[in-house]
């Protein structure tokens, strides 16, 4: 954590306390009616969903007459390099979700400086519910990325420094569907031109084409506080310099109330930038009002 | 010879098949009453659907609708539903779903309280999560009723 208190950390925590601070009279009114634990959480790209890929359900516990929102904060550790990402997301009528997602990848085992990518996401529930609907809930999203330190991305090919990832989601909660047990699937396609989603640039001398990649995620609850799963998401290979791996991860949250969920997981981002095999924790916390 | 020892194998797959099939179905002759059973039969079932008026009566986002109806009966039309609905030796004589919850309205948020309710109410009567998640599913092809979609 001790990142958070460099000075870039600072600039970026300052819009989201005062997010903090705003939340807090909405905070003391009622949270959202939809039932616990079924906001998921907020990925690394600030959309709702697990950790890497974006899930149909929308964040926060907003039902069809509520607002809701989310801030969250996350941090992943491979082998050679950290990801920190701080998110905050807008929820109207569960019909709606606005994000938006800082991520800071530290590139000191490289000898560089680090790499920050903005996303801002939208995501708009089409049609049904993830727990009532038979045929489950789907959602489409863009999220639109812009690299901010684009040397190092430009050096090893990359086209461009900004991109738009579009995609579309289904989940659906089956009740008592292992021993009892309820359990969460969702399936994911996106399309996209990003490489290593995003923070090494958009397009590249491989392939410059949007690419449509299958990402999937799926989840027990043991009970109403925690859900165990697993996440799979396919990645493009635009780089001939920096060869690019599909990603995957498992993990477990904890969601003591709806204020509060705690995500653990152990990720497998594969080759990241020339260096191979990254592996490693993945930690969030997320706040829900 | 061989065909031999392929009808053998062929009178024993029939002997094991039947084997199977009247197995399953003696099991499924008598109705599956263990959820009806872990919900603690129709008095734990009772129980849980008191809790639920109480908790519906302080939750303002449900509170509501359920003003100047008729407890007594709805307590016993709710209880002899889910006692009938887990397996238990009941039944249901109030109205259709559709019927009974007509023009009121019913939002997802609404639905979703009554829902988060009927959790709490069984989690205080010691409801196995499993029993829980089992009756939630029994209930989910109402929704379309409940709401009027
Ligand atoms: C899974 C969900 C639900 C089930 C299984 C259910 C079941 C029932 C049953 C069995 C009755 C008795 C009908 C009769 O006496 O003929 C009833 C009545 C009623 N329900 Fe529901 N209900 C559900 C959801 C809701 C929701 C979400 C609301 C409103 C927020 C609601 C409001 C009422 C009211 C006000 C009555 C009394 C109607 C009257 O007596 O005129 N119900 N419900």
């Amino acid at each position: 954590m001790t990142r958070f208190s460099s000075k870039r950390g600072a600039v970026i925590f300052t819009p989201l306390l005062a997010m903090g601070v705003l939340a807090i009279p909405l905070a003391s009114a009622d949270i959202g009616s939809r039932l616990w634990a079924t906001g998921g959480v907020t990925t690394i790209e600030g959309s709702a969903g697990g950790g890497l890929v974006p899930w149909a359900l929308l964040g926060s516990y907003a039902s069809d007459e509520e607002w809701g929102g989310t801030v969250a904060i996350s941090r992943a550790e491979v082998d050679d390099y950290t990801l920190a990402v701080i998110g905050a997301s807008l929820n109207w009528n569960n019909r709606v979700e606005v994000t938006f997602a800082r991520q800071t990848l530290d590139l000191s085992s490289l000898k560089q400086d680090e790499l920050n990518q903005d996303i801002f996401g939208v995501k708009v529930r089409l049609m049904g519910d993830a727990l009532y609907s038979p045929w489950g809930q789907w959602s489409a999203g863009v999220q639109h990325k812009r690299q901010q330190d684009f040397t190092v991305p430009e050096a090893i090919g990359a086209r461009d420094n900004g991109g738009t990832d579009v995609y579309f989601a289904g989940s659906k909660l089956f009740f008592a569907a292992m021993f009892g047990r309820n359990l969460l699937v969702n399936a994911t396609v996106r399309g996209t031109r990003a490489n290593q989603g995003g923070l090494l640039g958009f397009g590249g001398d491989l392939n410059n084409n949007y690419e449509f990649m299958a990402e999937a995620g799926a989840g027990v609850f043991i009970n109403r506080q925690w859900l165990l799963g697993a996440e799979y998401r396919q990645k493009p290979d635009n780089l001939g310099l920096a060869p690019e791996d599909d990603w995957w991860d498992l993990f477990i949250a904890w969601v003591p109330d709806r204020r509060l969920a705690v995500t653990a997981a152990f990720v497998n981002l594969g080759d990241v930038a020339t260096l191979k095999d990254q592996q490693g924790v993945y930690l969030s916390l997320q706040g829900s009002f | 010879m061989r065909l031999g020892i392929m009808t053998t194998h062929f009178a024993a797959l029939v002997v094991l098949a039947s084997l199977v099939l009247t197995g399953c179905q003696s099991f499924h002759r008598e109705p599956d009453n263990s959820l009806y059973l872990q919900l603690g039969e129709r008095a734990g079932i009772a129980d849980v659907v008191e809790d639920l008026l109480y908790l519906i009566v302080d939750d303002t986002r449900i509170s509501h609708q359920f003003k100047g109806i008729n407890v007594a009966q709805f307590h016993r039309h709710l209880t002899d539903q889910l006692c009938e609905l887990s397996g238990g030796p009941c039944e249901y004589a109030g109205r259709e779903m559709r019927e009974s919850h007509a023009a009121m309205g019913i939002t997802n948020t609404q639905f979703n309280a009554l829902v988060e309710n009927l959790i709490l109410a069984m989690e205080e009567n010691d409801v196995p999560t499993a029993a829980q998640n089992r009756l939630i599913k029994k209930l989910l092809p109402m929704y379309p009723d409940i709401r009027h979609l």
